[in-house]
């Protein structure tokens, strides 16, 4: 935790005011890898400074280092459309994702990082009826898993998202929708930030530009890793690169059942509010949120071939567009002002990979997929509980690598959508 | 939107292809480990840079192709017929 | 207002068409040819916008797409546009247009007051309050104040169809150096578009003196232009290159009412000569309306005829801007330049011609409140002034080249970021490649048009283009704070706070300070912003690094992104070919998969039981046209099924069907179906309707993988046959009635087995196949005849049965669907069809999958049916619940769920953790919060022996 001195706050900000805001200091500094850690995670993302602030603020693990290979944040954390819930189908996901939920309520004032969680509900619509009884499968599961949800009817729907377009004839027309009241949005760069701040207040190292070429790796143990600035030994070392898992495996020497995608977002022009909620078309798997800013934030499908690239099609953008145009025909007189990419790491059954991997010493967190974001405080306690004890929290442990062999899958692809 | 070549129909739209996995995994017979199956049914490549994939023509003549493609600057390396 | 600063002649606009409209409610008037932009400058409206954060008055900085400020609500008739770009709009007669993102006016916005608390709000304060208790609290405020336009629940926009067009050359940008480009490019005889944002051609030769081929520039350009047309190249103004996208795939916007149309191109080579756009200066308060950038000034001045100023200030440290000052000399405005260099030739030119010039000085602030009233000088000096006109460089338009992954490279010597090492497939060339005189401009066109080879350079005047060095950042942390990025009220202040913070890396600048973030996506911050960051930490520029370019280039309609894929087109429903005889039936329509079929024949809730009870007891027909039809022919046809197929096909006698299951890799049910074999080497297998092209590629997928092609084929020929079910126990009748030319006796024709029969004179293939448990005949014809097999089969006695009812005629058999009862994780054992699963050995697709650890253990999920305690049906989706060991955990759910006409009672099934051997156990389900009770039972309620299908 920052110390008291250099705490945020409103009084802070007025005093700061007063004095020109000469007074802040570095919200992290930046380090030079030391020779030796007792922990390196490698990614500098949501998960791996989140990982780093666990395992000094929960286990007292503070010889650790962040090795990122750009600037901090500026993978998948930086690029996703910040949704978070937990409305997830096997109970071994859901209680994953309410975990992250939970600790996402409470992330500002721990981290004394104002991370906007603003919980303003997630709507899943409906356009059929098979679709509304698939979401009430859904909705009985996750609230027998006690998950906040429940299907509210059509009416319900357009009293809260009066932009909808009612009509029965829209290609898309609103049946219901499964509403999350606890999910919504925050601000993607403020979480990868705070918990920087936070991490390096405790004594983490976060060493920016500092990229991962291969492992040392002596009698089947990893021991360092070597970087593009030296090598940097490490009692345990964490994986948490999302879309560069496989690239890391590799050099590691094993394979992972990943495949890399390019997952595209894109923001209007800033509106007044006009979107109340989180609101996601199930046939068609386009979404869209307002940030506080005004942007209309949405996103889709993923692009359709494997990739690398951190940039989408336009056809990709066409197909996330259009379907919210047909259910908010007044967002066509809106404008498309920036639209990128992120590479996402898609496992077989859209679930995440996080455990030992067959190298020893060596830990995994990766394969969420679309879904990384919503999941870095729970990623982050989750594997500082892996790398400080060596074994899996309970939580984990359906989420282990070895699931694949076993045939033993947490399916939730029927929920498989991009976001 | 990229172009491949599919080698029967020539220079087509990304569009018209649908992608089908790694090329040139063998299939192991029913008596394979757990693992080795995992290996071939959930595994994969996922290469940084040039990837043989397998992608099927489906709005074209419905053939399988294996293409080589660059994941990262998405440059076409060249195009056979699976089954040629 | 009266105030024209419209001179009494020139430009292009057209005097004989004047045109009316108004802003925040004042009726004020232009021309044809203006935009709203000029308009408005030229009716003496200065205050057009409040900032983004501290609602500080906004004027005109630009004249084109990288105006910051001038965002206002348009409408006109229906057309709505909430955040118009004032300069990009044309001027129409009857725009309303008035201010967004003030509380009242732009000239009178009451939220003005939360500039004076500016100094306790810096970049990103917003991460540092408003935590306790909770964000929400705060959230509310934050999001009324942000955002600029507002959308109008009523607003509609339908924009054109894309088009599509694929060239050798695209051309972006019609300036002197594309020009010449796609002059030469049409020369080498190459198929050419070239594209301008703006309306006219000619780019800055519409408003900078020169003589191209001895005649004026602006002339040069559109006789070229009329000449490239000509030649068949096709030049589209008013349009926007905004991105580009993977093997040279230009996205182009054309602007135009209701959004526009998307071009999309696919072009061998693309030249981009998209010039260069100014930079501000950085100095105190150089927000105020009346600061502009000099070259727009002079745009405003020679294209729409409108004086930005009579007392004008121009500060400048490059030779560019003496030629604006000199062109407004000319029109009679009091014109002095400060120039922070101390010596120039085009000084002294200046001096010449009257115009007075302050060496060696810098404007260290606006001066005014409301608006400029002049300038103060580092040196202490005053000048007054309505127009302060700047210049602080240049900086060329690379986007596209760095959205081809272009890595852009500091120049200092023009100090700005040009292309780096090429791009294949791109050539940038002019102002946007550096250029540093028109010659050489035109020069560099030519030759990126004609990609080598001869070359004919047009001749010019010599007109140097001084692009005044890197940005100067010595005034830029006075006293008063200096604006980098002016729509997101980013000041260099803020950038300084952000360095202290260490947000150095130039994306963490850019994300903390929101430099650079707003609509005009930093167009005219950015590069000021990286000299900042460069110079608080002690980099150089070249090291600052660059944030990325992201298409688009400039905002595109969303109704033009959509395009056509608009209502149905969005997404096209495959339709039956009776489709207008189930209409006239009073059918109801919905959509399955992605058909659309009949769900019931009326609407009422008895319109089910009715065609359940028609179905049992007399006779129905079921438009089943859907049902995948794929032909698998050859010697290895059998063999290629045995492995597609986990139900083996190979010991199937001629002219017999079976029921199957098709898996995937993963043992999981791919879809089922039914196979006929027609004859030894031919095969017709019926999968469900939405699986027809994803097992159509499964099948030839494993075909190509391991069989000899010309051994066995694979053809879907499902549109090309209509198929009726006829079921019922009165359904041999109305076969009869049909008169197919078929012997119909149970010994010729049983259950299963399928001929070939004549209807209307075509081909018909009959087959006893049956989703109802009844007595069923499917019969196939071609799809053309399928109204008329319908109209005679319900003249024979058929009535009709929707989708509906037959979800619960198969319910109450025990059918299962696949994707309502099973899903990805269900196998072949878990529906009680193991035995396959224990007698091959031989190879079939997720063999290997139904021996995991996973799928051997206990506990996986069965097919049940379950007796519902109460009269009322079980709701599907209801969750059966253990509470064993004092936990609530889901053993499953209810997948399907119906009345039964013929039991009276509801029916239902189930997907339960061992269900199968768990027939007769009472099990608690829940749904919403409410219980209901129901008893596992077989999965099959009526019927079990099948004597039905001989009734």
């Amino acid at each position: 935790m920052p110390g008291l001195l250099s705490r945020y706050s409103a009084w802070r900000l007025l005093r700061e005011g007063l004095a020109g805001q000469q007074g802040w200091t570095p919200a992290w500094e930046d380090r030079d890898p030391d020779p030796a850690y007792d922990v390196v995670v490698v990614g500098g993302g949501g998960h791996g400074l989140a990982t780093a602030y666990y395992l000094a603020r929960t286990h007292g693990i503070t010889r650790v280092a962040v090795l990122e290979k750009g600037w901090i944040g500026g993978g998948n954390t930086g690029r996703n459309t910040t949704i978070i819930r937990s409305n997830y189908f096997h109970p071994q996901s859901a209680a994953l994702y309410d975990l992250s939920v939970s600790l996402y309520e409470t992330l500002a004032l721990e981290l004394n990082y104002n991370i906007m969680f603003s919980q303003r509900g997630m709507m899943e619509i409906a356009h059929n009826q098979p679709e509304l009884e698939s979401m009430a499968r859904a909705a009985n599961a996750m609230r027998i898993n006690g998950v906040d949800i429940e299907v509210i009817g059509r009416d319900e729907v357009l009293r809260r998202e009066p932009l909808l377009d009612p009509s029965p004839r829209s290609r898309w027309p609103v049946y219901g929708a499964l509403l999350q009241r606890r999910a919504g949005t925050a601000r993607h760069d403020a979480v990868a930030w705070g918990y920087a701040r936070a991490a390096a207040a405790l004594g983490v190292h976060i060493v920016q530009d500092c990229e991962v070429r291969g492992f040392a790796i002596a009698g089947g143990r990893v021991v360092a890793v070597e970087t593009s600035r030296g090598t940097v030994r490490a009692e345990r070392l964490g994986l948490a690169v999302a879309g560069n898992s496989s690239v890391l495996a590799r050099r590691a020497g094993f394979d992972l059942p990943l495949q890399s995608y390019t997952l595209q977002a894109m923001v209007s022009e800033p509106v007044k509010p006009c979107l109340n909620t989180v609101v996601l078309s199930t046939s068609t798997g386009s979404y869209v949120s307002q940030s506080d800013k005004g942007e209309l934030v949405m996103g889709g499908n993923l692009d359709r071939a494997p990739s690398y690239a951190q940039r989408g099609s336009f056809r990709i953008s066409q197909s996330v567009v259009s379907p919210l145009v047909e259910l908010f025909p007044a967002f066509a007189t809106l404008k498309l002002l920036r639209q990128w990419g992120g590479t996402v790491d898609t496992s077989p059954d859209n679930s995440p990979i996080i455990g030992p991997s067959p190298v020893a010493g060596l830990y995994l967190n990766c394969g969420w997929g679309t879904g990384g974001f919503k999941a870095i405080p729970a990623g982050g306690t989750l594997f500082a509980h892996l790398l400080a004890t060596g074994r899996h929290h309970p939580l984990s442990e359906p989420f282990d690598y070895g699931r694949f062999a076993r045939g033993e899958l947490v399916d939730e692809g029927h929920a498989g959508v991009a976001h | 939107m990229q172009i491949f070549h599919c080698p029967f129909c020539g220079p087509r739209p990304d569009a018209e292809f649908h992608y089908a996995g790694d090329a040139d995994k063998p299939r192991p017979a029913r008596d394979c480990s757990d693992e080795e199956w995992a290996r071939y049914l959930l595994m994969r490549a996922n290469a940084r840079g040039v990837a043989r994939e397998l992608w099927v023509h489906r709005a074209g003549c419905g053939r399988w192709i294996v293409l080589a493609r660059d994941t990262v600057s998405h440059e076409i390396g060249g195009s056979e017929p699976l089954n040629p | 207002m009266s105030t024209s600063r419209r001179l009494p002649a020139g430009g292009e606009i057209d005097r004989s068409r004047p045109l009316n409209f108004s802003f925040d409610g004042r009726a004020l008037s232009g021309y044809a040819g203006d935009t709203v932009a000029s308009a408005l400058l030229a009716s003496g409206v200065q205050v057009l916008a409040r900032s983004f954060k501290y609602h500080r008055p906004r004027g005109l900085l630009g004249v084109d797409h990288e105006e910051p400020n001038a965002i206002l609500d348009l409408r006109l008739g229906a057309r709505h546009d909430p955040n118009a770009r004032a300069t990009l709009e044309p001027l129409a007669e009857g725009l309303q247009l008035s201010s967004v993102h003030a509380l009242g006016t732009a000239g009178r916005d009451l939220l003005a007051v939360l500039d004076r608390g500016a100094r306790f709000i810096p970049a990103a304060f917003y991460y540092k309050t408003f935590m306790w208790p909770h964000w929400h609290v705060y959230e509310g405020m934050i999001r009324r104040l942000a955002g600029l336009g507002r959308v109008d629940a009523r607003s509609r926009a339908q924009a054109a169809p894309h088009r599509h067009l694929a060239v050798d050359l695209c051309v972006v940008g019609a300036g002197a150096a594309g020009l010449a480009a796609a002059r030469g490019a049409v020369a080498a005889g190459r198929s050419v578009l070239l594209v301008e944002q703006r309306t006219r051609v000619g780019g800055a030769l519409l408003w900078r003196d020169a003589t191209v081929e001895g005649e004026p520039g602006s002339r040069w350009a559109g006789r070229v232009a009329a000449g490239l047309e000509a030649a068949g190249a096709r030049v589209l103004a008013g349009t926007a290159a905004v991105g580009l996208y993977d093997h040279n795939a230009v996205v182009l916007h054309e602007r135009g009412p209701d959004g526009g149309r998307i071009w999309q191109v696919r072009a061998r080579e693309i030249v981009l000569t998209t010039g260069a756009i100014e930079r501000p200066l950085l100095f105190g308060d150089n927000d105020r309306p009346g600061v502009m950038l000099a070259d727009a000034a002079l745009e405003y001045l020679r294209r729409y005829a409108v004086v930005a100023g009579e007392r004008i200030v121009f500060a400048t440290g490059n030779d560019t801007t003496y030629v604006a000052a000199q062109a407004f000399a000319a029109a009679g405005a009091r014109c002095t330049i400060v120039d922070s260099r101390t010596g120039s030739p085009a000084q002294d030119a200046a001096r010449a011609a009257g115009i007075e010039v302050v060496a060696g000085a810098r404007v260290e602030r606006a001066l005014g409140r409301g608006r400029v009233e002049g300038a103060r000088l580092a040196s202490g000096a005053t000048l007054s002034a309505d127009l302060l006109a700047v210049s602080g460089g240049w900086t060329p338009l690379i986007h596209l080249y760095c959205q081809a992954r272009g890595r852009p490279r500091w120049d200092e010597e023009r100090g700005t970021l040009l292309p780096g090492e090429p791009v294949a497939g791109l050539r940038v060339a002019g102002a946007a490649g550096g250029a540093r005189s028109l010659a050489e401009a035109l020069a560099a066109g030519a030759h990126a048009g004609t990609g080598g080879g001869r070359v004919e350079i047009p001749d010019c005047d010599d007109r140097p283009f001084d692009w005044g060095g890197p940005p100067d950042t010595r005034m830029a942390f006075g006293e008063r704070r200096a604006w980098v990025d002016l729509q997101n009220d980013v000041t260099a202040k803020d950038v300084a706070l952000a360095v202290r913070e260490n947000f150095r890396a130039v994306e963490h600048l850019k994300r903390y300070t929101t430099l650079g973030m707003a609509s005009d996506q930093g167009r005219t911050s950015n590069v000021n912003g990286l000299a900042l960051l460069a110079e608080r930490t002690g980099r150089t520029l070249a090291q600052a690094g660059v944030t990325t370019f992201r298409p688009p280039f400039l905002p595109v309609s969303l109704a033009a992104v959509a395009g056509t894929q608009r209502g149905e087109l969005q997404a096209p429903l495959r339709r039956l070919p009776a489709e207008e005889v189930h209409r006239a039936e009073g059918a109801e329509l919905r959509e399955y998969g992605d058909t659309l079929r009949p769900a019931a024949y009326g609407t009422s809730h008895d319109a089910l039981l009715r065609e359940c009870r028609a179905a049992r007891e007399r006779c129905v027909i079921l438009d089943a046209s859907s049902l995948g039809k794929i032909e698998v022919q050859g010697p290895d046809a059998a063999a290629l099924l045995d492995f597609v197929f986990y139900t083996r096909l190979s010991n199937l006698a001629p002219g017999r069907l079976r029921y199957a299951l098709a898996l995937a890799e993963s043992g999981a049910i791919f879809d089922d179906g039914v196979v006929l074999r027609v004859a030894a080497e031919h095969f017709v297998v019926s999968c469900s309707s939405s699986h027809v092209r994803a097992m159509t590629a499964h099948l030839e997928e494993w075909r190509e993988d391991r069989f000899d092609l010309s051994r066995v084929f694979v053809h879907d020929a499902t549109p090309q046959w209509a198929t009726m079910a006829i079921s019922g126990p009165q359904s041999r009748r109305v076969l009869e009635a049909l008169a197919l030319g078929v012997d119909l006796d149970d010994a010729a024709f049983p259950h299963m087995s399928a001929h070939d029969g004549v209807f209307a004179g075509r081909r018909a293939r009959i087959a006893r196949v049956s989703f109802t448990g009844e007595r069923s005949y499917e019969v196939s014809v071609p799809a053309g005849l399928a109204a008329e097999l319908w109209r005679r089969a319900r003249a024979a006695g058929a009535e009709p049965l929707g989708v509906e009812a037959l979800g619960a005629l198969r319910c109450e058999k025990g059918f299962i669907l696949v994707g309502v009862e099973t899903d990805g994780e269900t196998m072949p054992h878990d529906i009680g069809m193991g035995r396959a699963r224990e007698t091959r050995t031989d190879a079939y697709l997720g063999d290997r999958s139904l021996f995991t650890p996973a799928a051997c253990r206990s506990g996986r999920r069965q097919l049940v049916g379950v007796a519902a305690a109460s009269a009322a049906p079980l709701p599907v989706g209801a969750h059966a619940l253990s509470r064993a060991g004092g936990r609530r955990r889901s053993v499953g759910w209810v997948t399907s769920s119906h009345p039964s006409a013929a039991l009276g009672r509801p029916v239902a099934l189930a997907m339960i953790e061992d269900g199968a051997s768990r027939h007769g156990e009472e099990l608690e389900f829940e749904h919403f919060g409410a219980m209901h009770r129901g008893t596992l039972v077989a999965p099959c309620f009526l019927d079990p022996s099948g004597a039905r299908l001989n009734v």
